[in-house]
């Protein structure tokens, strides 16, 4: 079998992720060949065949060009398989991909077992095997496979199109300054949507106070504004790692927890005893955090 | 204008979703639906642009699935949507012939603008958009977190990782999928909701719309292996806090 495995950059940077995409392929015994919108300047480290389109004339964001592109490396290469991160980049052009090559798409593989790619469903709290033929397009949840060790220098084979998306592309912008630093926190203690409405964050704030910890935050309280986003946690917040994490009515969703499991003691508060949490928590307190933090809260201060 | 929103029913993601014997889809029986979440807010900026753009634009909602998903077909049109269209379907199908279903029943009807969510909340493809507008021919933008009409065109952002955003500007026709905290959805009042049930819903048969193969099966559905050492506690509230707090001290945690 023949993976081309897709690499990224961001800002002229290429990105790590391509590691954790040879190691898939790795598993599967397939030949990895990598793909790579970037400058010849900064190159992954690799030793094999790299297909490298030139970022200066393709653009960092280009789907219909990236699209041509890899659907010529896939061709020239001979690959079975295309395999993407389920990262910003993965998500917005393995379907266009997939379509190019009338192939299945497998989105956010998190496991494989005997050979076999098994996929996330409902809330994580369920995991779904999937049978396709023919060629197939992957995209990997982001830390689901140990990073293979980066190494060697590729040979690079030039791809070129002159396909252009009709979007313009006009630049990045940063994300809004943080006010608040979580990454240094000892303790957080996190408000998910649990808490119901805007009021009842005052519950998860007290009981951070009583224990001096800081006010976290899923995204969903901080969509709805009833926390600021310097708060959030996850993969489009900050990634903490302190050493008590407490979470109040939060689910356990992968871009959740991918912010925080790093974390040494994690405690959960929710009324969900299946929630996917679990699955990261050391304790898991089964309650209405509407009664539960009040008195949990006593009873610190007491 | 012609405006078009893609809206899937979900079951409530806070359920015990049990495996059906055979071992490949859930019980429905118990389940609660709702409108996936990414879709209210394809909904709501869909109701705001044709809001925005006034006298001529006409705004379709459209929706795939058993006959439960009228529910969340008229939830849309309650929100402000003018139309709806309900492919009536039973069968499990994958993103691939859902985006085709969707493509034959919109293709000679001249959409400009289409928004979709950016995943849906059960099964979580981020595929069924694409697709779509792969089959249209026409360019989408993912993770739209950020949009405006200016002109003839779009100014929009999209999310990237630690919320970093890129702009992008492009004309119609294009479709969107739409990332969590676009907007604030609003809530359907009584007079909108009484207002939508006057509201025309077509419907059309899966069978008629000669549904592809599909590329992909489910063979097997099962909770993941237990990873996790978590302890549960359980019961009174108050002897939980003592056991909480007794934990957290003996590990010099506070
Ligand atoms: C690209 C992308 C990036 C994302 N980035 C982030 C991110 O950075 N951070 C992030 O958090 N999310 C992120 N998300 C969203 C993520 O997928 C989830 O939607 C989100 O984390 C859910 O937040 P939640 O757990 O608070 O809400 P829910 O999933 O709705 O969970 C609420 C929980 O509260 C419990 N509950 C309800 N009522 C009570 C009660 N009275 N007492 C106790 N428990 C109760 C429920 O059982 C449930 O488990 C991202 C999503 C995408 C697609
Ligand atoms: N059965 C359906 N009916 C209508 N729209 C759908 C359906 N399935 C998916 N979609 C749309 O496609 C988006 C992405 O879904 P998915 O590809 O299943 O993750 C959803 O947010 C909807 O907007």
């Amino acid at each position: 079998m023949k993976a081309l495995v897709i690499a990224e950059s961001r800002e002229g940077q290429p990105l790590e992720n391509y590691l954790e995409g040879l190691s898939y392929a790795k598993a599967l015994g397939a030949e990895a060949a990598l793909f790579l919108v970037g400058a010849a300047e900064a190159l992954p480290a690799f030793a094999g065949t790299l297909f490298l389109a030139e970022v200066a004339k393709h653009l960092e964001y280009n789907p219909k060009g990236h699209k041509a592109l890899i659907l010529s490396a896939v061709e020239q290469f001979g690959a079975d398989l295309v395999i993407f991160a389920h990262s910003s980049y993965g998500w917005d052009l393995a379907p266009r991909v997939a379509q190019g090559l009338e192939a299945a798409q497998l989105s956010e593989v998190v496991e494989l077992a005997e050979g076999k790619p098994f996929l996330p469903a409902y809330n994580a709290k369920l995991r779904r095997q999937v049978e396709t033929s023919g060629k197939l397009v992957v995209t990997l949840q982001g830390g689901a496979f140990a990073p293979l060790k980066a190494g060697g220098s590729p040979q690079v084979t030039a791809l070129d199109t002159d396909r252009q998306s009709q979007v313009e592309f006009l630049g990045f912008e940063a994300a809004a300054a943080k006010e608040l630093d979580l990454t240094k926190s000892e303790i957080i203690v996190s408000a998910g949507r649990g808490v119901g409405k805007a009021e009842r964050v005052q519950l998860v704030r007290d009981l951070a106070a009583a224990i001096h910890g800081d006010l976290g935050a899923s995204r969903p309280v901080v969509d709805a504004g009833w926390v600021e986003h310097s708060h959030q946690v996850g993969t489009t917040g900050q990634s903490v790692t302190p050493k008590l994490y407490i979470a109040c009515g939060i689910s356990g969703a992968i871009q959740h927890l991918a912010g925080m499991k790093g974390s040494d003691f994690i405690v959960a508060i929710n009324k969900d005893k299946e929630a996917p949490i679990g699955e990261v928590a050391d304790l898991f307190c089964v309650a209405d955090l509407t009664q539960f933090l009040p008195i949990l809260t006593d009873k610190l201060q007491g | 204008m012609k405006i078009l929103v893609c809206v899937k029913q979900v079951p409530d993601m806070e359920s015990r979703f049990q495996v059906q014997a055979g071992g490949t889809a859930i019980e429905e029986a118990d389940l609660a639906f709702r409108v996936n979440e990414y879709d209210e807010f394809a909904i709501e900026e869909a109701v705001r642009l044709k809001e925005k753009l006034g006298e001529g634009s006409e705004l379709t909602v459209l929706s795939l699935g058993p006959q439960r998903v009228a529910e969340a077909i008229k939830k849309a049109l309650a929100m402000g949507c003018d139309q709806g269209i309900h492919i009536l379907d039973t069968a499990s199908r994958d993103p691939y012939q859902v985006a085709s279903l969707i493509y034959q029943a919109v293709k000679d009807q001249d959409f400009e603008v289409i928004f979709t969510g950016m995943q849906s909340q059960d099964l979580g493809y981020a595929q069924t958009g694409l697709l779509l507008a792969e089959l249209l021919g026409i360019e989408a933008v993912t993770t739209v977190v950020s949009f405006c009409q200016e002109g003839d065109g779009f100014l929009v952002q999209r999310e990237l990782e630690g919320g970093q955003r890129m702009n992008l500007k492009l004309q119609a026709p294009a479709l969107f999928t739409c990332q969590l905290g676009l907007n604030q959805p609003r809530y359907p009042t009584l007079p909108n909701i009484m207002k939508a049930k006057k509201k025309k819903i077509t419907q059309l048969e899966a069978a008629s719309l000669a549904p592809p193969a599909a590329r992909s099966q489910t063979t097997s559905l099962r909770p993941p292996a237990k990873k996790g050492q978590a302890k549960f506690l359980e019961g009174d509230l108050g002897a939980m806090a003592d056991q909480l707090v007794a934990e957290l001290k003996a590990k010099s945690l506070i």
